[in-house]
């Protein structure tokens, strides 16, 4: 991977690269040098497979994390670049003229996380719920056993009985020092 | 050749205009529920005549939140709701979230455990192939093909609930090895269920293979280009069957892939009969697989390697990409974690995302309504895994 | 003696917080009345949910005349339960061993058929997701009585393993009526062939009466349904 990271480097302006496996390293871009960096590596470098482009919540920074993962089958390699975007109104360039099936997974964080694609197909119809009126679901702040217990009514007769609790009930009755 | 004056014809960019008010399209509805499928996916088909024009693809009937789920639970409750990802081949599941929190934690596998790991796999194969192939015959009108395979599968499911003790869900890779060690007899029984599935496998390949009517129906239908194997993601059978050698226990070897002795298997045509034979060569491969295993497995090891205390299991910060091959492609877990006793993000990337949503979308022009159900078989997609 | 049932029916005062709905769902373009032009230039009024669908809601059924009339009823229909082939989630695939001949259930009169309007008895099999629901629902209101439904697997029960999940119910007794439980994740092929037998032994004492209770309390059923499916788009009344 070493290669790799000289070859990118002279290039695009990385804002880190890490090396977690051998055959695995993630690189960090900003917003504007993605699209050109994809282009190189699927045309130049040989990654041409997109095996995943997915989100995760950094709720603390106010940040979500884009991250396409992109295989190289030749040379056996992934790597994976990381893109940072602000959590209100977030939305991003779609890539779905580059690889089609990312299509899909533009719709799937339009409708889970609330990252707005303009322009990919069929982003705005209902992807895998249906009827859904309140936040994006994989968002940190979507309490989801507080939407379970205020929507779904439970069958009655269930409790929950902590056995570290019972103990002391049954050994100190009365409520006694707490040994 | 048909005469095809009344279609209407593409435009110059290829894309029909289609007019709904116009009375030459109709709109049906393929789904939740039907034979072509093993799961709940929907098609929402515009035929003009007998062909498709259009086809859209409706998934979301098993969403269950696993990914938000899974950030609820600590690293060691994950694992038993891991398997229910996939229903029919829940083993990949475990494995891939089993390898990728040992990489972030930093644990080493004992020897015997990689070997067990990879014995259950390749039975999860066989039994997923096993199902695979009672539904294509069903799909085109042969009962019979699902009632033997299906009793095929029972018996490697009585190998899988004397290992694990459950026939569906087993809940036996965890992160650190396997459960426990095989029983006793247990090559012998299985040497017996393996010969039980060849002379399976050998009725089947005479009668749905031979078979004028399956080879009339399956040549030439869904062809993929080979062109566009990676700018859809195709992986697995799919692509090994229009001509690419793409297998991940051979390219990036996992587990003990790298002793073991096999090929990828190929075909040419790029069509539902070559993607049948591709998978019914490969089942007889991982019948061989099996055996090689067991005869070379040690007989001696520990299965487990010790874990941290596990209700106060943290892991660094890291995040890591895992993948395998299952039946029906590549199968991946993406894993981040951040220093608490709970994995930050867990990303699941089954192959039914890629190949039934928008390769399906592209090859489903232009196909004959009685067809398409065939077609969407043989793809094979697990919708579960699709919405998770 | 109230059983547990009648007891849930009368406390129903729904003190739950409702959650503010952060949007509205329309009705569907394609559900909504309009006016449409035909292929021969005519202009007509239609009303989708109207038209499409019979406005009368389910009725009870009585038992016939005397008790002998409905032994023998109660029997026929107990000996020839024939199972919609519509597989709501995981448990399905502990369905299709029973179709084979290690562990027929051919051979006690169950046949798996493919539309509603042949069959009488709805397994749902394992957890329902909201979407799934609607579906079940719809499927169930177009079998004809008398129907019965059986639970399988401990996500019908309480949520099973999906217990704090923002998608699939908890409870499937407050959506449908259902005759009979069968525990497990997943159950054996065993264990639903004794579920079916106990079905059986149920309905041949006169209790399956399942599809009454649904006519009965309608409104109750209703209500809960339309508590968890947002975008109702069915009519209140279905044949």
């Amino acid at each position: 991977m070493q290669s790799l990271y000289d070859n990118l480097k002279s290039l695009f302006a990385l804002d880190g690269f890490e090396g977690q496996r051998p055959d695995l390293a993630f690189v960090n871009v900003s917003r504007e040098q993605l699209r050109p960096l994809l282009l190189h590596l699927r045309d130049q470098e040989g990654f041409t497979h997109l095996v995943l482009l997915t989100a995760v919540d950094w709720i603390e920074d106010e940040q979500f994390q884009l991250t396409y993962l992109l295989h190289d089958r030749a040379n056996a390699r992934d790597v994976g670049v990381r893109l940072m975007l602000p959590r209100e109104n977030a939305s991003m360039d779609s890539v779905h003229d580059l690889w089609p099936t990312a299509a899909t997974y533009q719709r799937e964080l339009r409708e889970m996380f609330g990252i707005d694609f303009p322009g990919s197909p069929r982003v705005d119809e209902d992807f895998i719920l249906e009827g859904w009126t309140d936040l994006p679901p994989y968002r940190r702040d979507f309490d989801t056993l507080e939407y379970a217990q205020d929507t779904y009514k439970d069958r009655p007769g269930r409790e929950t009985r902590d056995p570290a609790l019972h103990m002391k009930e049954k050994l100190y009755p009365d409520g006694g020092d707490n040994g | 050749m048909a005469d095809r004056s009344q279609y209407p014809s593409p435009g110059p960019d290829g894309t029909l205009d289609i007019d709904l008010s116009s009375g030459k399209y109709l709109k049906l509805w393929q789904g939740p529920n039907h034979p072509g499928i093993t799961g709940n996916m929907a098609v929402e088909l515009t035929v003009c005549g007998d062909e498709v024009v259009e086809g859209k693809t409706h998934v979301g009937y098993l969403h269950r939140g696993f990914e938000k789920l899974m950030e609820r639970r600590t690293f060691i409750q994950c694992f038993p709701i891991v398997c229910r990802i996939c229903v029919p081949e829940p083993d990949f599941n475990e494995y891939c979230y089993a390898a990728a929190v040992e990489e972030l934690a930093g644990l080493e596998v004992p020897e015997k455990a990689k070997w067990i790991r990879a014995l259950i796999l390749e039975m999860g194969r066989i039994n997923s192939y096993l199902m695979y192939l009672g539904g294509q015959a069903g799909a085109f009108g042969q009962g019979v093909i699902g009632q033997w395979t299906t009793y095929a599968r029972d018996l490697m499911l009585d190998r899988f609930e004397e290992l694990t003790g459950a026939r569906i869900y087993h809940m036996f890779i965890l992160p650190g090895g396997v459960r426990d060690d095989l029983p006793e007899g247990f090559q012998e029984r299985m040497e017996d269920t393996l010969q039980e599935i060849e002379s399976t496998l050998s009725d089947v390949y005479d009668t749905m293979f031979r078979n004028a009517v399956f080879k009339k129906r399956a040549a030439g239908l869904g062809y993929v280009d080979p062109a566009v194997i990676d700018r859809y993601g195709v992986t697995g059978p799919v692509a090994r069957g229009a001509g690419i050698a793409k297998d991940v226990r051979k390219d990036q070897p996992y587990l003990v892939y790298d002793q073991l002795d096999f090929e990828p298997v190929t075909a040419n045509e790029s069509d539902v009969y070559a993607r049948a034979d591709v998978r019914r060569r490969d089942l007889l491969m991982s019948v061989d697989l099996i055996r090689q295993i067991l005869a070379r497995m040690p007989r001696k090891g520990e299965v487990m390697a010790t874990l941290p205390n596990v209700l106060h299991w943290q892991i660094p910060r890291g995040e890591t990409y895992v993948r395998g091959e299952c039946s029906r492609g590549e199968y991946g877990y993406y894993l981040v974690t951040d220093g608490s006793g709970y994995p930050r993000r867990v990303n699941v990337r089954g192959p039914s995302y890629t190949h039934a949503m928008a390769l399906l979308e592209k090859l489903i022009v232009n196909v004959n309504i009685s067809d398409v159900a065939g077609l969407m078989v043989s793809l094979h997609t697990y919708p579960p895994e699709i919405e998770r | 003696m109230k059983d547990e049932f009648e007891k849930r029916l009368e406390n129903q005062p729904d003190e739950r917080p409702k959650r503010q709905a952060l949007r509205d769902i329309p009705i569907r373009e394609e559900l909504s009345p309009r006016t449409v032009r035909t292929p021969d230039g005519q202009e007509i009024k239609i009303d989708p949910l109207q038209d499409y669908f019979c406005q009368a809601g389910p009725t009870v059924q009585t038992p016939a005349y005397t008790k002998i009339i409905e032994d023998l009823f109660n029997w026929a229909r107990a000996e020839s339960l024939w199972i919609l082939g519509f597989g709501t989630g995981c448990g399905a695939i502990e369905m299709r061993p029973l179709m084979t001949p290690r562990f027929d259930a051919y051979r006690y009169g169950i046949q798996w058929r493919p539309t509603p309007r042949q069959a009488n008895l709805l397994v749902i099999s394992g957890y329902l997701s909201v979407k799934t629901l609607k579906r079940a629902i719809r499927a169930y209101e177009q079998m004809q009585n008398p129907k019965y439904v059986v639970g399988l697997g401990s996500c019908t029960i309480n949520g099973g393993m999906y217990w704090d999940s923002y998608n699939t119910i908890k409870c499937l007794d407050e959506y449908m009526p259902v005759d009979l439980y069968i525990t497990g994740c997943m159950p054996r092929p065993e264990a639903l062939l004794q579920g079916f037998d106990d079905l059986k032994k149920l309905i041949r004492a006169g209790k399956g009466e399942g599809a009454n209770k649904y006519a009965e309390n309608f409104e109750w059923y209703k209500a809960n349904q339309k508590r968890v499916i947002k975008d109702w788009d069915m009519p209140d009344y279905n044949w």
